[in-house]
C-alpha cells in the first residue's frame, strides 16, 4: 500500500514547477555552431586575448581531440554531439557596462525573477542587509551579514561587477577572467592551468579550449578580503554550452570566501556545462569556496536538464594553507563533480562539505579527492546524499597519502538518506596510503526517512512536505552550518522545494 | 458540545483480517479526564494511533467525530491543527533538528492551518521559556535534537512540553508513565495537571494505577480485547489494582 502511494506521488512530481524556467529575450551574439580551431580562434579574438592565451587554447583543443569521454561514473545519458553546440554566446551590447544604468533592463528583470540569494537590489545598491535571525538565539540578536560583492555571469560574459572600488582599496582583484587577461596578464599567465592543466581530463581540456568567461580573484599577502565574493552563473541561450573558468589565488596569509550560485532556465535539449575552477592557497592562506547549484534537473521523464561536468581543484601550495569546499547540489540532470584538494604544503588542510539532493530522474556522481603530499596534512570530508524519486546518487571519493606525507590524517563521513523505494544511493570510497603513519577514518551510513518520523512530525501539525523538509534539513545540518550565514536560510528553503512531492 | 465521540469503532491492521478494536464507544466532554486501562494487547495503543491518524490501520465499522466533524477523514496534520495531540509512548528521534526549532515549526504550521498569524520569534521564545520552566526542561535540552540522546524521563517531559506549547483541546497520553521513576512521574503529572481546564479533554492510557494517583481521572474505563468492558469512577482503578485484570477480561470472553 505504502509502495503504491509512493509510486503515485513520485508520478506527481511536478517538475514543470521549476521556478526558474523562463527565458530572457536578449539578442545573442553567437559563434557559429560546432567546434574546430577556427571557433577557438574566434573566441580568443572576440576577447582580444594575448597570443599566448590563444596558443594555450589551441594546445588544449588538440589534446581534447586525442581524448575519450570518461565513462566510469555511474551516470547514463545519450552521447553528446559536440559539433551540435554553440560555443560562444554573448548578450549583445553588454560587453563593458560601466554602471547598472548601462545594463539591459531585461537582464536586471531576470535577476529580479531569480530573486533569492542574489538579493540583487540591496546588494547592487550596496545596502548592508540584516541577516535572518537564528531560531536558537534567545537574546534575539540579529546577525549582521557583511556585504556581498557580485560578479554576475549572464551566459558567457561577465556583465556586472560590483564593489570593485572597495575591493581595490584592500588590494583585492575581483573581475572577469577576460578582464584579468587584459589588465593582469602576468598573474593569469603564472597561475592559469597550474592546478588543472589543459590536458587534465576530457571536460577540462574542452573548457580550456573554449572557455568564454568566469571570475578571477587575487588576494594580496596578509589581506583578509573585506566581503564575501559571489558569482551567479546562469545559462540562457539555446544549445550553448557554458564553459566557465574561475581562478582564485590567495597569497600568503590572506583569506577569501567565495560563493557561487547557479540557476538555468528550462530547455528542451540538455545543456552542457563544463566549468573549471582552480584555487591556489599560499603559505597560511585560506580559501572558502561555497556553491549552491540549482540548475534545471529535467522533466519527470528525465528529458532536458543540464549536464554538469565540472572540474574543481584547489592547491594548498603553501605551508599551513587551507582550502574548504562547501557544495549544495540540488539541480542538473547529471552531475559529475569532484571538488578536490592537493595538500602540498606542510600542515595544510583540506575540507569538503557536501549536500547532494537528487529527485525525479536526476543522476549524481559526486565526491572529492584529498591528495596528501606534504607532512602533517589533514583533511575532512562530510558528505550528505539524499536520493528521492527514481534518482541515483553516488558518492565517489579518493583519499590518498604520498610516501612522504607522514602523519597524514583524514576523517570521512558519508551519510545517505533514501526517500521512497525507487531511488538508489551508492558510496564508492577509494583509499590509498603509501605511508604507514597515515591515519584515515571512514564512516558511512545509509538510512531512510521512517514512517515513524513522518507520523510523529505530522501528528504535531506539519504537512507531509514540511515534515520531509524538516527531517532532511536536520540530516544535512552539519554541512549547512558551513555555508555563509546569509545563504543558510535560502538553502533550507531550496532543499524543501527540491524534494516537493517526493514522499508517500 | 461533545469534544470527542467514538461510536461502535472497529479497527484492524491493514494487512491482517483480525479486528483489534471491536465495537468501542466513548464520549469525552470538555473538561473531562478519562483513563483507559487494560492489559497488554487490549488495543490501547491502537486506539491512540487511530485517533491521531497513523497509517496502517483500517476502520471497518463505526465512527469518530471530533467537535462535530468526522475525525477519520482528516490527515494527521489536520487533526493536530484542529486540536488533537498524542503524547507518544515511545517518542521518535529527529536527528539534527533542535527541539526548539521543532516546537516553532509545529506551532506555526498549526497556526497557519487555522488561518492564524505565525508567532514572532520573541513571543515564541517567551512562551517556550515559560512552559519549559514549569516542566524542568533546561535551555540545553531545547537546543538538543528532538529526543536524540534523551533519557526516558527527558523524552516524556519533552512530550508534555510540546503539549503545553501547542495547547490542544484533546490530549491523548499513551502510557506516559512507562519508564519513569517516581520523581520524574511527579514532574510529568504536575505538567499534565497544569493543563487541565474546562475546555480541554484528556484520555490517559495506562497499564498501571500508579499514574492515576497523580493525574486523578473523572472516569475510568477497562479495555479488554478491543472493547470497553467496564466503566466507573476513579475507585475502579483501585479495584483493578487489587483484583488484577483477569476478572474483567473473563467477563469479556
Amino acid at each position: 500500500m505504502a509502495d503504491i502511494e509512493t509510486i503515485a506521488l513520485v508520478k506527481d512530481i511536478d517538475v514543470d514547477k521549476y521556478k526558474y524556467g523562463f527565458t530572457t529575450d536578449i539578442e545573442s551574439d553567437y559563434a557559429p555552431k560546432g567546434l574546430n580551431e577556427d571557433i577557438v580562434r574566434f573566441i580568443s579574438d572576440k576577447k582580444n586575448e594575448p597570443a599566448w592565451m590563444l596558443e594555450a587554447r589551441l594546445e588544449a583543443y588538440r589534446r581534447w581531440l586525442q581524448m575519450d569521454e570518461p565513462t566510469w561514473a555511474k551516470v547514463h545519458y545519450p552521447k553528446i554531439d559536440f559539433q551540435d553546440l554553440y560555443y560562444y554566446a554573448a548578450p549583445k551590447g553588454s560587453a563593458a557596462p560601466k554602471s547598472l544604468d548601462e545594463v539591459d533592463p531585461k537582464l536586471l528583470e531576470t535577476y529580479a525573477k531569480l530573486g533569492i540569494p542574489l538579493k540583487e537590489q540591496e546588494i547592487l545598491a550596496g545596502v548592508r542587509k540584516q541577516g535572518e535571525k537564528s531560531e536558537l538565539d534567545e537574546e534575539g540578536n540579529e546577525y549582521t551579514s557583511g556585504k556581498v560583492a557580485v560578479d554576475a555571469v549572464f551566459d558567457s560574459v561577465s556583465v556586472v561587477t560590483t564593489f570593485k572600488a572597495e575591493l581595490a582599496k584592500a588590494g583585492v582583484i575581483f573581475c572577469s577572467i577576460s578582464e584579468a587577461l587584459r589588465e593582469h596578464p602576468e598573474l593569469v599567465k603564472k597561475y592559469l592551468f597550474s592546478v588543472v592543466p589543459q590536458g587534465d581530463n576530457y571536460y577540462a581540456a574542452l573548457n580550456a579550449a573554449v572557455f568564454s568567461d568566469g571570475s578571477f580573484v587575487y588576494v594580496p599577502p596578509g589581506v583578509r578580503c573585506p566581503m564575501e565574493l559571489s558569482t551567479y552563473f546562469r545559462m540562457n541561450a539555446k544549445n550553448t554550452g557554458q564553459f566557465e573558468r574561475t581562478l582564485i589565488i590567495a597569497d600568503k596569509g590572506s583569506y577569501v570566501s567565495y560563493l557561487e550560485g547557479c540557476t538555468a532556465p528550462t530547455r528542451e535539449e540538455s545543456q552542457l556545462h563544463a566549468a573549471v575552477v582552480e584555487l591556489i592557497a599560499m603559505d597560511d592562506a585560506e580559501i572558502k569556496y561555497s556553491t549552491v547549484q540549482n540548475w534545471y534537473p529535467g522533466d519527470a521523464e528525465g528529458k532536458g536538464g543540464v549536464y554538469n561536468f565540472v572540474t574543481k581543484r584547489g592547491d594548498c601550495r603553501g605551508s599551513r594553507s587551507k582550502i574548504s569546499w562547501t557544495q549544495v547540489e540540488t539541480g542538473s540532470a547529471i552531475t559529475w563533480k569532484y571538488p578536490s584538494c592537493i595538500l602540498r604544503g606542510e600542515e595544510s588542510r583540506g575540507e569538503f562539505y557536501s549536500i547532494a539532493i537528487s529527485n525525479g530522474r536526476q543522476q549524481v556522481d559526486s565526491g572529492t579527492k584529498m591528495i596528501h603530499l606534504g607532512k602533517n596534512t589533514s583533511s575532512r570530508i562530510i558528505s550528505k546524499g539524499i536520493a528521492a524519486g527514481r534518482s541515483d546518487n553516488t558518492y565517489r571519493g579518493l583519499v590518498s597519502a604520498h610516501r612522504k606525507a607522514t602523519n597524514a590524517r583524514n576523517f570521512t563521513q558519508c551519510d545517505s538518506l533514501l526517500i521512497g523505494d525507487k531511488c538508489g544511493a551508492h558510496t564508492v570510497p577509494y583509499i590509498e596510503a603509501k605511508t604507514s603513519t597515515a591515519q584515515f577514518e571512514h564512516e558511512a551510513t545509509t538510512s531512510k526517512i521512517s514512517d515513524d518520523q513522518m507520523f510523529y512530525c505530522m501528528s504535531r501539525g506539519l504537512s507531509q512536505e514540511e515534515a520531509v523538509a524538516l527531517i532532511v534539513n536536520g540530516f544535512v545540518r552539519d554541512v549547512l552550518q558551513q555555508l555563509p550565514m546569509e545563504f543558510m536560510a535560502e538553502t533550507q528553503k531550496l532543499i524543501g522545494i527540491s524534494l516537493e512531492g517526493s514522499v508517500g | 458540545m461533545t469534544l470527542l465521540n467514538i461510536d461502535n469503532l472497529h479497527v484492524k491492521l491493514e494487512d491482517e483480517d483480525r479486528d483489534i478494536i471491536r465495537g468501542l464507544s466513548l464520549t469525552v466532554n470538555p473538561g473531562e479526564v478519562h483513563a483507559i486501562m487494560g492489559p497488554n494487547g487490549s488495543g490501547k495503543s491502537t486506539l491512540s494511533y487511530v485517533l491521531a491518524g497513523r497509517e496502517g490501520y483500517e476502520v471497518t465499522e463505526g465512527s469518530v467525530t471530533f467537535k462535530g466533524e468526522d475525525l477519520l477523514e482528516m490527515s494527521p496534520d489536520e487533526r493536530a491543527a484542529k486540536g488533537v495531540f498524542l503524547a507518544f509512548q515511545y517518542p521518535i528521534e529527529i536527528p539534527g533538528v533542535a527541539t526548539m526549532q521543532f516546537l516553532k515549526v509545529a506551532l506555526n504550521a498549526q497556526r497557519k492551518a487555522r488561518g492564524e498569524k505565525e508567532l514572532s520569534t520573541p513571543d515564541f521564545m517567551r512562551l517556550v521559556k515559560d512552559r519549559a520552566a514549569k516542566l524542568n526542561v533546561s535551555q540545553d535540552m531545547l537546543k538538543r535534537p528532538v529526543n536524540v540522546g534523551f533519557s526516558g524521563g527527558e523524552k516524556k517531559r519533552a512530550e508534555i512540553l510540546q503539549m503545553a506549547v501547542l495547547e490542544p483541546s484533546l490530549c491523548i497520553l499513551d502510557e506516559t508513565d512507562s519508564g519513569l521513576d517516581i520523581d520524574a512521574l511527579r514532574v510529568v503529572a504536575d505538567g499534565v495537571n497544569a493543563l487541565r481546564s474546562p475546555d480541554r479533554g484528556m484520555i490517559v492510557i495506562t497499564h498501571y494505577q500508579r499514574l492515576l494517583d497523580y493525574i486523578v481521572p473523572d472516569f475510568v474505563h477497562v479495555l479488554s480485547k478491543g472493547r470497553i468492558v467496564k466503566s466507573g469512577d476513579k475507585s475502579l482503578a483501585l479495584e483493578l489494582e487489587e483484583k488484577g485484570y483477569a476478572e474483567f477480561t473473563q467477563d469479556a470472553a
